[in-house]
C-alpha cells in the first residue's frame, strides 16, 4: 500500500519538555489507525504538528511522499487534511448550514468570492444538505451551533471536517463527552467513513479502539513505545504495564 | 439519497441571509427623501452620510472580522489630505475621479499597515491602530509646506461635480453627492458581507483555529478586509475635504477615531445599518445638545455611553426593535438578539 502520511524524526520540544520525541510513522492509504497513550503522552501534540498548528524543533511531515512540514494549516487543508478537535472547535453565532456551507465553499474553490452570495452555486448547495444529512443534522440546520446539544455539536465538529473532504482524516477523541446513548450515532458515522480516506484515530476509549482500528501506535512520553495490529497490542506485556493496566483491562 | 425538498430549504435559507427586508427599503427610501423634504438640512445631513460611511468602515472590520481599531482615523485623514492635496494642485480636478484616486490612495495605506494588525490581541491591535494615526497625524504636521501643518490645508478649491453641479453653501450638491457615493459603498459592502467571502470573515471572527482548519487562509482573509475598510475610510474623509472645502490636522485625531467606536456602539455592530443609525443619533445628538449647552455637549454624550453600556445596547435597541429586525428576520442573528435580551434579564 502506499503512505498517506509520513513523519521522519519529528520533534517538538516546549522549553526543556519533550513533547514529541523522534517520532516516525508510516501511516498507508485508507488505514483505521489508532494513536493510544496515557494523558500526557503528546497525542494531541502530535496532531496539533500534523495540521501545521505547532510547527515541530526538528523532523518532518510528508503528506503523499511531499514535503509539507512548512506550510500553513489552510494550505494542508486544501492539500486533503482535515481534523477534528477534542475540545469542540465551532462558529458559535453561525449555523449548521453556514457551517458546512463555509467548508464546501472553500474546499470548491468559492471561499474568497465576494459578489456572489453564499450558497448561490448549487453545487455547494447539494453537498452541504448531503453531509448535512450524512450526519444527522438537517433537523437543526437552521439553529445557532452555540445553542445546539452537545451530541449534535460532537457532529457538527466531525461533519466539518469531513466537509472539506479530506484524504487524511485526524480525529482526536471524537467520541469524547457525548451521552452514551449517542455514542453509537458517532461510531456509525466513523465506521461509514469512504475507504480510500486516511483515518487517524485518537481515543481513550478501547472499546472503540479495538472496534475500529487496523494498526495500533502507542506513544509513551512523547515517543513511539510499540506499534502492531490490535492483537499484538492486546497481548504485549509492556503495553498492558504502561497503559491498559492503568484502566483495568485483563 | 437527498431529499429535494431540503435542498430547497436550504437554499432558500441560503438566500434569505441576502434578502431584502421591508424596513431597509423604508430605510433608503427615507434618505433619498430627505433630499426634497429636508433641503433647510441638508449641510448636517452631509455630514451624518460623511460620518455613517466612516463608521459603515469600521463595521466591515470590526462587526464582521472583529479587528478592534482605535484609529481608523488614519485613513480618514490620509484620504481628505489626499483628496485636498490634488484638488489644491489641481492634480485631478474632477470631484469624482479625485475620491477614486483617493480611495485607492488610502487602500494602499490600509493593506501595508494590515500587516501590523494580522498578530496580537485586541490590545495590540488597539494600540498599534492608534500609533498608526498618531504617527500619520505628526507627519501631516511636520510637513507643514505640503499639509500647511496645524494651520491646515488652505486653498483648497473644488471643481464642479462632473464640470456641471457647483459646489453651493447649502450643501445641495455635497449632501446628494455624499448620500449617492454611501449607498454604492453600501450596496458594495451589502454584497461583500453576505458572500462566501463574507461568511469567512465572520467565521474567523468567531473562532480563528477552525477556521484555518476548514482551509481558510486567515490572514489573507484579513489583509483583504482591512484594505477594503480603508479605502472606505479614506473615501469618507475624502468627501469631508471635498463637501467643506478644507482639511485640518483634526481629520487625524484621536476624538475622530473614539468617536467612531461610540457611533458604532449606539447603533450596533455587525449588520451594517448600526453604522448609520449610529451616525444619524450621534450628529443630531450633537447638534441638539451643541446648541442647547455648547461648552457642555460632550457631558451628554458621556453620559449616553454610560448609559448604553451598563443597561445593555440589546435592551436599548428593543426599544428601536423593527430597526434592529432589519438584519433578524429568519436567521440567526434573531437568536442572538432573542438570547442576548434574555441573557442580560430582558426587557
Amino acid at each position: 500500500m502506499p503512505v498517506a502520511l509520513e513523519t521522519v524524526g519529528l520533534e517538538k520540544r516546549f522549553g526543556g519538555l519533550v513533547a514529541t520525541n523522534d517520532v516516525s510513522l508510516k501511516i498507508e492509504k485508507g488505514a483505521r489507525h489508532a494513536l493510544i497513550g496515557p494523558n500526557g503522552a503528546g497525542k494531541t501534540t502530535l496532531i496539533n504538528l500534523l495540521t501545521g498548528v505547532l510547527r515541530p524543533t526538528s523532523g518532518r511531515i510528508l503528506l503523499e511522499s511531499r514535503d509539507i512540514t512548512t506550510f500553513k494549516p489552510h494550505a494542508r487543508v486544501k492539500l486533503g487534511i482535515a481534523r477534528t478537535f477534542q475540545i469542540n472547535q465551532l462558529f458559535p453565532d453561525l449555523t449548521p448550514l453556514e457551517t458546512i456551507g463555509l467548508a464546501v465553499s472553500e474546499r470548491l474553490g468559492s471561499g474568497k468570492d465576494w459578489w456572489r452570495i453564499v450558497g448561490s452555486r448549487p453545487q455547494v448547495t447539494d453537498e452541504v444538505v448531503r453531509i448535512l444529512e450524512d450526519f444527522r443534522l438537517a433537523d437543526v440546520m437552521n439553529e445557532r451551533t452555540a445553542i445546539l446539544p452537545y451530541g449534535k455539536q460532537r457532529l457538527l465538529e466531525i461533519a466539518v471536517a469531513v466537509a472539506s473532504a479530506p484524504r487524511v482524516l485526524l480525529l482526536d477523541e471524537p467520541a469524547a463527552g457525548v451521552p452514551e446513548e449517542e455514542r453509537h450515532v458517532i461510531l456509525d458515522i466513523v465506521a461509514a467513513l469512504p475507504q480510500d480516506v486516511t483515518v487517524l484515530l485518537i481515543e481513550h476509549d478501547m472499546d472503540l479502539v479495538f472496534q475500529f482500528a487496523r494498526q495500533i501506535s502507542v506513544l509513551v512520553n512523547g515517543a513511539v513505545f510499540v506499534e502492531g495490529t490490535p492483537e499484538d497490542i492486546a497481548r504485549d506485556e509492556r503495553v498492558r504495564q504502561v497503559y491498559l493496566g492503568e484502566g483495568g483491562h485483563g | 439519497m437527498s431529499s429535494l425538498p431540503l435542498q430547497a430549504e436550504a437554499g432558500a435559507r441560503f438566500a434569505a441571509r441576502a434578502a431584502w427586508h421591508p424596513l431597509e427599503v423604508v430605510f433608503w427610501a427615507v434618505a433619498l427623501g430627505s433630499i426634497y423634504l429636508l433641503p433647510g438640512r441638508h449641510l448636517i445631513l452631509t455630514e451624518i452620510a460623511i460620518l455613517g460611511l466612516f463608521a459603515l468602515s469600521l463595521d466591515l472590520i470590526l462587526g464582521y472580522a472583529g479587528i478592534v481599531s482605535l484609529g481608523h482615523a488614519a485613513f480618514f485623514g490620509f484620504g481628505a489630505y489626499t483628496a485636498g492635496l490634488l484638488a489644491k494642485h489641481e492634480i485631478i480636478t474632477e470631484p469624482l475621479l479625485a475620491l477614486l484616486v483617493s480611495g485607492a490612495a488610502t487602500a494602499l495605506l490600509g493593506f501595508v499597515t494590515s500587516f501590523l494588525v494580522l498578530r496580537g490581541s485586541d490590545l495590540t491591535r488597539i494600540m498599534v491602530t492608534l500609533g498608526v494615526a498618531l504617527v500619520l497625524r505628526e507627519i501631516a504636521n511636520r510637513y507643514a509646506g505640503l499639509t500647511g501643518g496645524a494651520d491646515g490645508l488652505q486653498g483648497v478649491e473644488i471643481k464642479p461635480l462632473f464640470g456641471l453641479f457647483r459646489f453651493d453653501m447649502f450643501g445641495h450638491t455635497a449632501y446628494c453627492y455624499s448620500l449617492g457615493v454611501l449607498i454604492v459603498l453600501f450596496l458594495l459592502a451589502r454584497r461583500i458581507v453576505h458572500s462566501p467571502f463574507g461568511l469567512s470573515l465572520q467565521s474567523i471572527k468567531g473562532n480563528v483555529l477552525r477556521a484555518s482548519a476548514v482551509g481558510i487562509p486567515v490572514n489573507s482573509r484579513l489583509v483583504t478586509i482591512y484594505t477594503i475598510a480603508a479605502a472606505y475610510a479614506g473615501i469618507a474623509g475624502a468627501l469631508l475635504t471635498q463637501t467643506t472645502a478644507f482639511a485640518s490636522l483634526s481629520v487625524f485625531d484621536f476624538d475622530r477615531s473614539a468617536d467612531l467606536l461610540l457611533v458604532l456602539i449606539i447603533g450596533g455592530t455587525g449588520y451594517l445599518y448600526g453604522g448609520l443609525i449610529g451616525a444619524i443619533i450621534f450628529k443630531l445628538m450633537q447638534d441638539y445638545l451643541a446648541a442647547l449647552t455648547p461648552q457642555y455637549w460632550p457631558f451628554w454624550i458621556g453620559l449616553l455611553l454610560v448609559v448604553i453600556v451598563l443597561v445593555g445596547r440589546e435592551r436599548i435597541s428593543s426599544w428601536t426593535h423593527p430597526l434592529r429586525t432589519l438584519a433578524s428576520r429568519l436567521d440567526w442573528r434573531s437568536h442572538r438578539t432573542q438570547s442576548s435580551v434574555l441573557a442580560t434579564g430582558g426587557p
